[in-house]
């Protein structure tokens, strides 16, 4: 009805979007479509030349390159996969806790367990270091007063246990936000729902894992395309409690740390914007798939319910 | 009917379950608060112990104060979130209201151009930015961070205004244009003060990771005069690695910011989050 009648141009349509749509095109999709083209030339004295795939050929192919690319692809699957077993099920576990309209103190709970999500990632990243360190031995004494003290390491030190450790760190910060989207999620179920489960003998665990979780099954795919997604850009972290060059011996280097030391440059090496530009490229292949598998895999098929 | 649901036994280990995780959660926190505020003897000594006459001392927080320039760091932090929050709610709601309450060609396209920027990072394109950045003599301003940050916000901004904006009365809007109001009075006058709960939750979604971001500072503005809170304490704590008062009260002061933050919006954050924005 509106406006259907009015033939002329509808300037204002123009001005609403143009903003928006000015910089989001400007500093979002044009540098995407720009890193695209650094990618496919290398720099010969200064001058830009064009050499199809043979950035992405040396990134693959060349040995040195190849070991350090998928090392990092190798270290980013393993710190997703510890989100994935330990953050998003403790967050769930706790959301459904909290969820009992019994339980008091649920907000208290709520908003504490928030806290980690909040803080920035130097905070995170250098508390944690501290704690873990030998020097100050907050760690190993709390072990000591249990009576473990032979456990402790200096995790983030060691080859074999640092990239687990800085996993674990970043699902202690983000905990909070499986834990807030399945909570809110767990809310939105109905009480008739649960009530006639009641009537047929579902209650506690039981009525979460046949009632509950098949209704929240859509909210644990987003938290899984979230975790995703965040921990293939991951770099603050590691950035923070190893250095740019994830150490000891990169083993908790991921494509985020490998594609700001390519670029800029370390140690002996130059800084490369074409090589940096390919490998932020494989990521963005690697996310596209993820975001591919998840819409057009999971998503569909996953049945909703409206109530 | 509630007994049922509810064994007694299992709220308590509920409690007991949510207890422990709540001290997980607040440990490290509460550690490098208590402890900024002893003297080096006693951090190490006794870690756990609260400071008390004998081991109270400020000294860490004077050469916080007396080294860095945190006040500088903290006003940054505070113009690039403020500006940043700012553009996204203003653009990002005026082409909300475009997307949702026109029907035109390209609507449907439009809406999903902007959508590509939820899933996509914006980081994936940093050595673009930066180029740009370098061409058009904006690095080392906040300008460039504000600029990266509204086009950050903007996807998800719109995605959630615009389903807000889609329950907004249509006869109201018609009323608004008997009256010969102009589009834009309709936009500004009418509709915005009814998705303001709207535009608080995407301020909020948006304000951390803003405020917490450490990768396009360091990229984009690592200049000692637009350096952000987040960058200038990585930076500062990492020169003082054996001054460990110093480190200590360095992360609480960049701990306080947002705690205070958090404080005065959790409710409106968790209203936000669980209110079913994001779906």
């Amino acid at each position: 009805m509106r406006n259907l009648d009015k033939p002329k141009r509808r300037w204002h349509i123009v001005v609403f979007l143009l903003p928006a749509v000015l910089v989001y095109t400007a500093i979002m999709i044009i540098p995407l479509f720009g890193t695209l083209q650094l990618s496919l030339f290398t720099t010969i004295d200064r001058e830009q030349v064009f050499i199809g795939f043979d950035n992405f050929r040396t990134l693959l192919g060349d040995e040195r390159w190849s070991q350090s690319f998928w090392n990092a692809l190798k270290n980013n699957a393993w710190f997703f996969l510890v989100h994935m077993i330990v953050q998003n099920p403790i967050g769930i576990a706790i959301a459904a806790m909290l969820s009992s309209s019994a339980l008091r103190f649920s907000s208290f709970y709520r908003t504490a367990i928030f806290i980690p999500t909040i803080l920035s990632f130097v905070i995170v990243g250098f508390a944690w270091k501290l704690i873990l360190s030998p020097i100050w031995g907050i760690a190993p004494g709390m072990l000591d007063a249990v009576g473990l003290r032979f456990l402790f390491e200096p995790w983030l030190g060691k080859e074999e246990y640092a990239l687990t450790t800085v996993a674990l760190i970043s699902v202690w910060q983000f905990v909070g936000i499986p834990m807030m989207l399945i909570y809110a999620a767990l809310l939105s179920i109905p009480d008739e729902v649960l009530e006639a489960g009641e009537i047929d003998g579902l209650t506690g665990m039981s009525a979460f894992w046949k009632i509950k979780l098949p209704l929240i099954l859509p909210s644990i795919g987003i938290i899984s395309i979230l975790t995703f997604v965040g921990n293939f850009n991951a770099f603050d972290l590691v950035y923070t409690t190893q250095g740019a060059l994830a150490g000891p011996n990169y083993s908790t280097d991921v494509l985020g740390t490998l594609l700001y030391r390519t670029f800029f440059g370390f140690q002996m090496q130059l800084g490369d914007p074409n090589m940096g530009s390919a490998i932020a490229m494989m990521m963005f292949l690697v996310i596209l798939i993820g975001v591919c598998i998840y819409l057009f895999g999971i998503q569909t098929r996953m049945r909703r319910y409206q109530f | 009917m509630n007994k049922v649901r509810h064994n007694p036994l299992n709220i308590f280990a509920a409690h007991a379950a949510l207890l422990t995780y709540t001290v997980i959660a607040l440990f490290p926190v509460i550690v490098i608060l208590v402890n900024s505020f002893k003297t080096r003897r006693s951090i190490f000594r006794d870690p756990l112990a609260l400071p008390n006459t004998d081991t109270f001392t400020l000294i860490g927080y004077e050469t916080v104060l007396k080294q860095g320039d945190y006040f500088l760091y903290f006003q940054n932090s505070m113009i690039v979130t403020v500006a940043s929050l700012f553009f996204i709610l203003l653009f990002g709601s005026m082409a909300a209201f475009a997307l949702s309450e026109y029907r035109f060609k390209g609507n449907t396209l439009m809406a999903l151009y902007l959508a590509i920027g939820i899933m996509i990072p914006i980081r994936l394109g940093t050595i673009s930015i930066l180029q740009i950045m370098v061409a058009s003599g904006l690095v080392n301003t906040l300008t460039a961070l504000i600029l990266v940050y509204i086009a950050q916000g903007l996807p998800l901004a719109v995605f959630i205004l615009s389903e807000f904006m889609r329950q907004v009365s249509a006869d109201l809007k018609d009323a608004g244009r008997i009256d010969g109001l102009s589009e834009y009075r309709i936009f500004f006058v009418l509709v915005l003060p009814l998705v303001r709960p709207a535009m608080a939750t995407v301020a909020v979604f948006n304000m951390i990771p803003i405020w917490n971001d450490l990768w396009f500072p360091l990229i984009l503005a690592p200049g000692e005069a637009t350096k952000t809170l987040t960058l200038g304490s990585q930076i500062f704590i990492g020169q003082f690695v054996t001054d460990w008062n110093a480190v200590l009260s360095g992360l609480s002061m960049a701990i306080l910011p947002v705690m205070i933050l958090y404080v005065i919006f959790s409710r409106q954050l968790i209203r936000g989050i669980t209110s079913g924005a994001v779906k």
